[in-house]
């Protein structure tokens, strides 16, 4: 929901990135997102197609590379994927639990000629 | 030409985060706290935040950053209050950033105030991402939204200090469970603290406000003996 903030952070980064190695354009940016980061990739597309407008990335590409939420249960140390909003332990059933992955935010790659 | 495939490893929000440390260093330079609250929209922010400051206003120099997506209703009724008030309009984007924080500090004159309390946008996902150099924060669930929240938007309550369950003065009316939601919410997050209250009958404010004044304390001694 809040990719407006999102498009105009990555992009400035790619486009800094692109200038340092002298790119003439910008093809591909890899994102890689979390899924509790509640970024859309359709929101995401939307904006960087304006945004990006009149900068070496206006044709580039975005991919989304998801990852998704793990939690660890704190009492059995098992790792696991919650299901359907459930944050029990599906080993222990305990509901004591801290989040190990889905909070991701960057950019992996780029691809420049 | 050939293609080129660069390596960056950049977290999106790092700018984010630098700008919400200066926000962090420049605060403390001037011995300020500053409190970051959050919550849905309509969960009750601004009515604990006046009973908050008609509380402390007397002892303490307080002033508010007041964020939404649009209109001054919310800073107009703060304002009333006799305390420096900023408003910021997002214009549409779902929380406050660091940038925006960053501008609202220029606006006060920081060497006379002791607590700032931030407004954050109604929100409970994009505002828990977004660091604005707060010490402390928190957030409020009202009764009817539900417990099953902290299900739903973990990380919210996973970043929060304080979670205060508001309006439980419309309880009788909900099917909120009080248990499983605190059992969820400390299943998250162990060292948060959960204060019931209603902003409107002061119903459980005793508790939240002996917190506040254990978060402000610290640094306002500091405060009283610099300024």
């Amino acid at each position: 929901m809040h990719e407006q903030s999102i498009v105009a952070s990555f992009l400035s980064t790619a486009l800094k990135s692109a200038a340092k190695e002298k790119a003439s354009k910008i093809l591909k940016i890899c994102l890689v997102v979390g899924d509790l980061s509640g970024v859309e990739e359709e929101a995401v597309n939307f904006y960087f197609g304006f945004i990006s407008r009149n900068t070496i990335a206006a044709e580039a590409n975005i991919s989304y590379t998801h990852i998704p939420v793990e939690m660890r249960c704190r009492k059995c140390e098992m790792i696991f994927r919650p299901e359907k909003y459930d944050l029990h332990c599906p080993h222990c059933q305990e509901q004591q639990v801290d989040i190990v992955a889905g909070r991701e935010l960057y950019i992996d790659t780029i691809e420049v000629e | 030409m050939s293609v080129k495939v660069l390596t960056v490893k950049e977290d999106i929000l790092s700018v984010n985060d630098q700008n919400a440390k200066a926000n962090r260093e420049r605060v403390d330079r001037h011995r300020v706290v500053m409190i970051n609250v959050m919550s849905s929209p309509g969960a009750g922010k601004t009515t604990l935040i006046t009973q908050t400051i008609n509380k402390f206003k007397e002892q303490t120099r307080m002033a508010v950053v007041e964020g939404d997506v649009a209109s001054t209703i919310d800073a107009d009724r703060l304002s009333k209050l006799g305390i420096p008030v900023v408003q910021i309009n997002t214009a549409g984007t779902c929380h406050l950033d660091a940038n925006m924080i960053r501008g609202a500090l220029d606006a006060l004159a920081l060497g006379e105030i002791d607590v700032i309390i931030i407004e954050n946008v109604g929100n409970l996902i994009c505002t828990a991402e977004f660091a604005l150099g707060a010490h402390k924060k928190v957030m409020l669930l009202s009764v009817p939204e539900g417990d099953d929240k902290p299900h739903k938007y973990p990380l919210m309550f996973t970043e929060a200090e304080v979670v205060l369950v508001s309006k439980i003065d419309v309880k009788p009316y909900f099917d909120f469970d009080e248990a499983a939601f605190s059992k969820a919410v400390n299943g998250l997050n162990p060292s948060g603290k959960i204060f019931p209250v209603s902003a409107k009958t002061g119903e459980g404010l005793d508790a939240w406000f002996a917190w506040f004044e254990d978060a402000i304390a610290g640094k306002t001694e500091v405060v009283q003996g610099r300024k």
